[in-house]
């Protein structure tokens, strides 16, 4: 954890060549609903980008907006523009963007029930074209990152645990090869030693295999010890940014997101008080 | 071993003994009542008539099966898919062609077709719910039904590609007078059996079938993989469109090539509903049970009822398993959990 700390200051954002940078984007959904009112975030190369937030804030909306499934459900990026390696990605298929290296894993895990842990992962080697050995390789890679799924192979997915779906669902889509994930809610629903797992394997992913990760969490504690630089969203707006060792002193953060507060505990009807009057916008 | 190999390998044990319980209980019946007529050879005959005839209702359901499993669609158009295909080989062969030929020729059609739905109805209506899109289906089917009489005529038409339908008699050593086998519905048999091979391999093996199978999972996971939805469905209908044409063969060199094909497809619901909507196999054993299950019941109980029995026996049948396995034989059970 400090290791990823000590690396804060080289992995600032407005000090390396961002690998992501989406602009302003406002998206509305269905024509009339605006869900995000300009929101500009950048990821580092080789960085791990947290994105917290409340429920409703927006976090799977940015996510969707940059992997391009947010017009299945008919949603559309009205304003701004999203950059991968510096070219305008927005326009781009689901399709054509993961082949540029850019994946998504969904909130909620979205295995393929009725299709086996290892079908799971060879469906995510889909768009590749570098051969049977080369995808062979990488499902090794993945069984050596998640040993569990190793076991697991020959088991339909549906019948597996949350936790294996969750590794499921990463492993699938490293099996795209990407230079960038895309993890919405890795943390939903998983037993707090199973997060830990996840956010190891997260950092060595990103350690070893160089791969840049946007995560999405509302778990903002454990987001922020694996991340090195974090956006809060409010409302479809990014309320406050910075490093995460910043964003950890932050009163503001620590009192609304990370349930500590240096003037002790406050009753309930302070807590409310306080809220409605101090508000980020 | 796996649980789908157990239940088969159960089924393949229980269907000879559940065969001859049914034949025992209809010698009892004719015993009793002497307006029903038992004889063993005759029963076995009668059965076997019926399954090859449940085949040609299995190579209906197949393309239903095809489409559910991609998108979750009831493709009511799939029996003027049927005609339409064969309406187009007919007129081809009329046009002077080799039937092989013809069917090369149609099957381009047939994917032509599936492309053109694909564009103009399936992309406008994605995330809408199923039942527009199944509405959509149904205006598909209307519109297949006009434009393929509207192109090659509305006349009743005969399609022969050189199957023979001389009898074939077997087991004369064993029955008197031997059991009496129609050679054309041996052959559709075949056919049914190779395209449900061939089918099976390309879900189960290839790149493409995985992704075919991940797609009926979760639509929005497999975009998120990459997977084009477009493309995926194309190929869909397309392979629903051959099947469709396969089965269209079949029939309409059967029973001639009119506009009553387009209405097997009601007898492709009682499989359905008896195989499980998303299973291949379970739509060949749906019409295999379907098929015998008629024909055995016409001849055997048909007095009983005064006859006719065939026009709803189906129907009953699938009644009696919604009632009590509405995933069918084979459909996939949806896994549920918190």
């Amino acid at each position: 954890m400090s290791e990823a700390l000590d690396l804060q200051n080289e992995t600032r954002p407005d000090t390396a060549a961002p690998v992501l940078a989406v602009n302003n984007i406002e998206v509305i959904y269905d024509h009339v609903i605006l869900v995000l009112k300009g929101v500009s975030l950048e990821v580092p190369l080789g960085g791990i980008v947290a994105l917290l937030g409340a429920n409703g804030a927006g976090k799977t909306t940015t996510l969707k907006a940059i992997s391009n499934l947010l017009r299945a459900e008919r949603g559309e990026v009205t304003k701004g523009s999203i950059e991968f390696e510096g070219a305008r990605v927005d326009a781009l298929t689901p399709n054509d963007l993961v082949k540029t290296g850019v994946v998504q894993v969904m909130e909620g895990r979205h295995c393929f029930e009725h299709l086996t842990i290892e079908e799971n992962l060879m469906t995510g080697a889909y768009t590749r074209r570098d051969g049977r050995g080369a995808v062979a390789a990488d499902l090794e890679l993945v069984y050596d990152y998640f040993p569990r799924l190793r076991e697991r192979r020959g088991s339909m997915a549906g019948y597996t645990s949350g936790g294996e779906q969750q590794m499921c669902a990463i492993g699938r889509a490293l099996m795209c090869r990407p230079k960038m994930i895309l993890l919405d809610e890795p943390s939903m629903g998983l037993a707090p030693q199973l997060v830990e797992v996840i956010f190891e394997t997260v950092k060595r992913l990103n350690e070893q295999e160089g791969v840049s990760f946007l995560l999405a969490e509302q778990n903002t504690n454990v987001a922020l010890r694996y991340a090195r630089y974090g956006y809060i969203l409010e409302s479809g707006r990014v309320v406050l940014d910075g490093d995460a060792e910043k964003l950890r002193e932050n009163e503001d953060v620590k009192e609304f997101y990370l349930g500590l507060s240096s003037s002790g505990r406050k009753s309930y009807r302070d807590v409310k008080h306080y809220k409605r009057r101090k508000r980020w916008l | 071993m796996n649980p789908t190999a157990l239940r088969f390998g159960i089924w393949i044990v229980a269907t000879p003994l559940l065969i001859a319980a049914l034949g025992l209980g209809f010698q009892g019946l004719a015993a009793v009542d002497s307006s029903l007529f038992f004889a063993w050879g005759y029963f076995i005959e009668v059965l076997i008539a019926g399954l090859l005839q449940g085949v040609m209702y299995s190579l209906v359901a197949l393309g239903f099966v095809l489409i559910f499993k991609a998108s979750g669609i009831f493709n009511f158009a799939q029996g003027s898919m049927v005609l339409f295909a064969a309406l187009t080989m007919v007129g081809f062969i009329e046009m002077g062609l080799h039937w092989t030929l013809a069917f090369i020729v149609t099957a381009g059609v047939m994917v032509l077709l599936a492309l053109v739905i694909e564009r103009v109805v399936l992309r406008p209506l994605v995330n809408q719910p199923h039942i527009i899109l199944f509405m959509a289906t149904i205006g598909i089917f209307y519109f297949l039904d006009g434009f393929g009489q509207t192109l090659w005529g509305s006349d009743v038409k005969v399609l022969d590609i050189g199957i023979s339908k001389a009898p074939i008699i077997i087991a004369e050593g064993i029955f008197e007078n031997g059991l009496l086998i129609n050679s054309f519905d041996l052959v559709a048999a075949l056919v049914g059996a190779v395209l449900v091979a061939v089918l099976a391999i390309f879900f189960q093996y290839t790149r493409v079938g995985r992704a075919l199978r991940a797609v009926a999972d979760d639509h929005q996971a497999a975009l998120s993989v990459g997977i084009p939805l477009k493309t995926i469905w194309a190929i869909v209908w397309s392979v629903a469109g051959i099947v469709a044409l396969v089965a269209g063969i079949m029939w309409g060199s059967k029973a001639g090539v009119q506009f009553s094909l387009a209405l097997i497809a009601l007898k492709a619901l009682p499989v359905l509903i008896l195989g499980g909507f998303t299973s291949i196999p379970g739509a060949i054993i749906g019409g295999l049970i379907i098929g015998a299950g008629e024909q055995v019941a016409e001849v055997f109980l048909g007095p009983l009822f005064g006859g006719a029995i065939q026009d709803w026996f189906a129907y009953m049948l699938a009644l009696v398993f919604l009632l009590f396995r509405p995933q069918g034989l084979f459909g996939e059970k949806i896994i549920e959990r918190i």
